[in-house]
């Protein structure tokens, strides 16, 4: 699809860029500190210098001093609520003893090669740029000290910076960083290996929770800009009809009535693009008006006849067949040790049990929105997209510019969860500019669009089988995992997860349980499949953490204890000898999974929830840890089940060590944001298909948890680390403790098992 | 249509078609962008406003049913005593994650603390039902309500 894509077929995706990382080894192109363009043939490269935009550190680039005394910080990541245009120009401010009141911040535009990765999911934005961003403050701050002693005609050694300020020891003279804003930005760039970064101690923001959202006052007053909210002279206003079941392609179509709607000006056809459907608009025919709602009457009247295509008979009560034949079956092995199939077979105590998660749909508060304008042969578009190169790659390519003729304007994103990675959208926008002879153009998504043509989270069926020692632990494990693969998206034909798909907590499961085999069966995507925070790590968390339990509760153990020893002794695994051969892409010797951190946070969480307590009748406390983007994250959830099966939640622990926290408050909130949404997923979240269309169609029949139905409590307990510890990630990995938690409690308050999501009205429907 | 209306204290000429949803007039129209858009169903609350100081949703009423009363939307609530307050205290506690809905919430919360100085945390459930936050910034915006009324109470 693009130049930039080693694999030639696909876009690049966190999956083509870390296995191709891994795969091909050869020639990688690294943006060094300097701007320079260094090739480099070498063994596998791992976190940000994997990504195609690699790394970039020049301080030139991401930092400007003014005379007015601020500064302004680049951030090149797309904010879509993590806060990562606070923590990231943060960290910067920080090394460069700016003070914060003073620091402002810009959206870099879709640009790798000067900004570096701008890809923004995997939770891995800070894992990756903290050391850079540090680096370019504390470059940043030796060109004002370098500047100041020129000023000065003293040795630099003579001169700190010092919190907006160059200070001559000697004599006390100081220079304020707008003084020397010019001079500072002449100096030249120092060498990487002569950047003098601060003792962690100095810190003045980073690992503090003193520093203002830097939207903040924006979004309370209604004026920060989402995707949903740009307005260019002359707009048009674009609602699209897709096609309904993917691959389905418009036959025929009258507009008579809708442009006779007032307002609405014209139709546009959108060619459908052949299957795999990839990153290109789903086609179909959009109403340009001159504002939203005539555009959304104009679709209304809309007479259209579809050809449904390939998938018109997808159902997915009919795929939970084809999963369940999947995972009865024996299917790829991709990872065995000892003679788990043996053992299972002359068990006399063994356990077995299916988890089943349905298809998830993002549903982000702001629907994919975007705005494309053309003049003078440039296309600019400003967009909520996660993927920004990406997004500047497709427009390219669907308009057929040069890529230099395409800017990408970077929004504030109403929320991403993963469906912005994909710019299917802002495609839909070039293309609808162009067909109007550049003139500009909004595509809005209404919530039906947004949750019937998503690219949706694969249900998935999950089948655990255990033999139990006469010691009540596990002497055989198998595991079968069957869901679509993202790749479907990508490459036509690709069936079943791969190692970056089953990497995700179910291949590299730490326990110690000497015979342990792990299948992949083939199955086909009859959706379009995308990321959803944290993946594939839901139905693996949910499988395997309600599984230990069982297990535990079979054994009549403590699910606590048993689970502790299930892990074992702390120690360092090197994730290859799980089978994990992806690790998040992250380097295993910097990144092995520990099991001693792993233990911290089931022992934190359980500690501070009071594990063991007496609970009052129709209570019960849940537990559930689990390892994913380099984080780990225990969760004790207390439920309470009422005698006609009405769950409340009145408190969660949640215990996470991600490391060292470079915004702690931005941590806690993603971690509340994850909680949430694990339980809006665990309790409600379904999609269906029927003739191969989506069901559901709005917040009516696709919940979201609401406030009243949210803990009264998250408690979070944040692992203290020093950043001498490698930074793991924050985003997603909160999330896949949380359903299995909430079962695993539900359970414990009244012995009933929830083995398939969303929980519903399960509770009410047959109380045992 | 062209109709007249009164919005954040300024009296403003629209032309619309009389069944034009007030979300569309105010964002297309009057380019008041902080109100958002996010089920036109009258489901999320993305959208919502203030109508002669009751919080309604603007995406299922149309702008013929709002003539000659006075609307507030989130880029006018900080000029109130109380909705700048609610403002001040989504601050101090960092409410925002990706912030889209939260004019919604700033207006239903504005709204309760209008008519209610001591809010319990049933008021807030009640008060609050009808606004989605995806990102779960709920016991923030809990926690925040209190806050503004207990500042409300002090001021008072
Ligand atoms: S947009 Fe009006 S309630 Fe959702
Ligand atoms: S803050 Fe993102 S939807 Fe509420």
């Amino acid at each position: 699809m693009s130049a930039r894509n080693p694999g030639g077929q696909r876009p690049i995706t966190r999956r083509t860029v870390l296995q191709g990382a891994a795969a091909l080894g050869g020639f990688v192109l690294c943006l060094r500190e300097s701007g320079g363009i260094v090739l480099a043939s070498q063994p596998p490269l791992y976190g940000a210098a994997a990504f195609p935009g690699g790394v970039v550190e020049n301080p030139l680039v991401f930092v400007a001093i003014h005379p007015d005394d601020t500064v302004t910080v680049t951030v090149h990541r797309p904010e879509m609520g993590q806060g990562i245009r606070t923590s990231l120009a943060l960290v910067v401010a920080d090394e460069l003893e700016a003070d914060w009141p003073r620091v402002q911040v810009t959206q870099a535009p879709a640009d790798e090669s000067r900004y570096g990765s701008e890809d923004t999911d995997g939770s891995r934005s800070m894992r990756h740029f903290f050391e850079p961003m540090r680096r370019v403050g504390a470059a940043a701050r030796m060109m004002l000290e370098s500047a100041a002693a020129a000023h000065w005609r003293v040795p630099v050694s003579e001169v700190a910076a010092e919190r907006q300020q160059v200070v001559h020891r000697g004599t006390g003279r100081r220079l304020s960083y707008g003084q020397l804003a010019d001079q500072a930005m002449r100096q030249s760039v120092p060498e990487p290996s002569q950047v003098r970064l601060k003792d962690p101690a100095q810190f003045r923001y980073i690992g503090k929770s003193n520093t203002r959202l830097i939207d903040g006052a924006d979004i309370v007053a209604g004026r920060a800009a989402y995707g949903i909210d740009t307005r260019l002279d002359g707009m048009l206003y674009a609602v699209v009809a897709r096609p309904a079941v993917l691959g389905g392609k418009l036959v025929r179509y009258d507009a008579q009535a809708a442009l006779a709607v007032p307002g609405v000006l014209r139709v546009v056809q959108i060619p459908s693009h052949s299957l795999p459907a990839q990153y290109y608009p789903l086609g179909g025919i959009a109403v340009l008006a001159r504002n939203t709602w005539a555009a959304i009457k104009g679709r209304e009247a809309l007479k259209l006849q579809w050809d449904d295509g390939p998938n018109r008979s997808y159902d997915s009560r009919q795929f939970e067949k084809v999963l369940e034949q999947a995972v009865r079956n024996p299917a790829k092995v991709i990872r065995n040790q000892g003679d788990a199939q043996t053992i299972l077979e002359k068990s006399g105590k063994r356990i077995e049990a299916e988890y089943y998660l349905p298809s998830l749909a993002h549903a982000s508060m702001e629907p994919p929105a975007a705005t494309a304008r053309i003049s003078n042969g440039h296309c600019e578009v400003w967009a909520p997209v996660q993927a920004p190169q990406a997004t500047r790659d497709l427009v390219t390519e669907l308009l057929g510019m040069k890529e230099s003729d395409v800017t990408v304007h970077v929004t504030l994103l109403g929320g991403g969860f993963g469906r912005k990675s994909m710019p299917d959208f802002a495609g839909e926008a070039a293309l609808l500019s162009k067909a109007m002879q550049g003139a500009p153009v909004r595509v809005m998504w209404t919530r039906e669009d947004d949750i019937q043509c998503d690219y949706y989270q694969a249900a998935a069926l999950e089948h655990l089988e255990a033999a139990l020692g006469p010691d009540g632990m596990p002497l055989a494990w198998l595991h079968r995992s069957a869901a679509a693969t993202e790749n479907a998206t990508f490459t036509a034909g690709a069936e079943g997860e791969d190692e970056t798909e089953y990497g995700q907590g179910m291949s590299n499961i730490p326990f110690r349980i000497p015979n342990i085999r792990l299948e992949i069966p083939s199955v086909p995507a009859y959706a379009r499949i995308g990321w959803f925070r944290s993946v594939y790590n839901i139905a693996h968390g949910f499988a395997v953490q309600s599984f230990v339990d069982e297990v535990a509760h079979a054994a009549g153990r403590d699910p606590r204890a048993y689970q502790l020893e299930l892990i074992g002794p702390p120690r360092r695994i090197d994730p290859r000898s799980l089978a994990d051969t992806w690790n998040y892409g992250e380097s295993p010797t910097l990144h092995p999974l520990d099991t001693g951190r792993l233990r911290g946070v089931i022992e934190r969480a359980t500690s501070e929830a009071g594990w063991g307590r007496r609970m009052p009748r129709g209570h019960g406390l849940g537990l559930a840890a689990t390892y994913s983007f380099m984080s780990y994250a225990a969760a004790v959830i207390e439920v309470r089940v009422g005698a006609n099966g009405e769950l409340t939640i009145p408190r969660v622990d949640l215990a996470f060590d991600c490391g060292p926290q470079v915004n702690p408050d931005r941590v806690r909130a993603q971690l509340e944001g994850a909680c949430i949404m694990g339980l809006t997923l665990a309790m409600h979240g379904e999609i269906t298909f029927k003739a191969g269309r989506v069901q559901q169609s709005n917040f009516n029949d696709y919940a979201v948890m609401r406030m009243s139905e949210a803990p009264r409590e998250i408690r979070l307990h944040l692992q203290p680390a020093g950043f001498d510890v490698p930074l793991g990630g924050v985003g997603e990995p909160g999330l896949p403790p949380i359903a299995p938690a909430l079962c695993n409690a539900i359970f414990a308050a009244t012995g009933r098992r929830i083995r398939r999501l969303p929980i519903g009205s399960t509770l009410s429907r047959q109380t045992s | 249509m062209r109709y007249e209306l009164s919005v954040n204290g300024e009296s403003v000429h629209v032309e619309a078609a009389a069944d034009t949803p007030l979300l569309w007039v105010l964002r297309d129209e009057l380019g008041l962008t902080g109100t958002k858009f996010g089920c036109g169903m009258g489901l999320c609350g993305a959208c919502t406003v203030h109508v002669a100081g009751h919080p309604v949703r603007t995406c299922i009423t149309p702008v013929n049913a709002v003539l000659g009363k006075r609307i507030t939307t989130v880029e006018g609530i900080g000029h109130d005593r109380v909705g700048h307050a609610v403002q001040t205290a989504w601050l101090a506690l960092g409410v925002p994650q990706c912030g889209y809905c939260q004019a919604g919430q700033i207006m239903s919360a504005a709204a309760l603390l209008r008519h209610s100085t001591h809010p319990t945390d049933a008021d807030i459930d009640s008060a609050m039902a009808g606004n989605i936050c995806r990102c779960g910034t709920y016991p923030r915006i809990r926690a925040a309500i209190h806050q503004a009324a207990q500042q409300l109470r002090g001021a008072a």
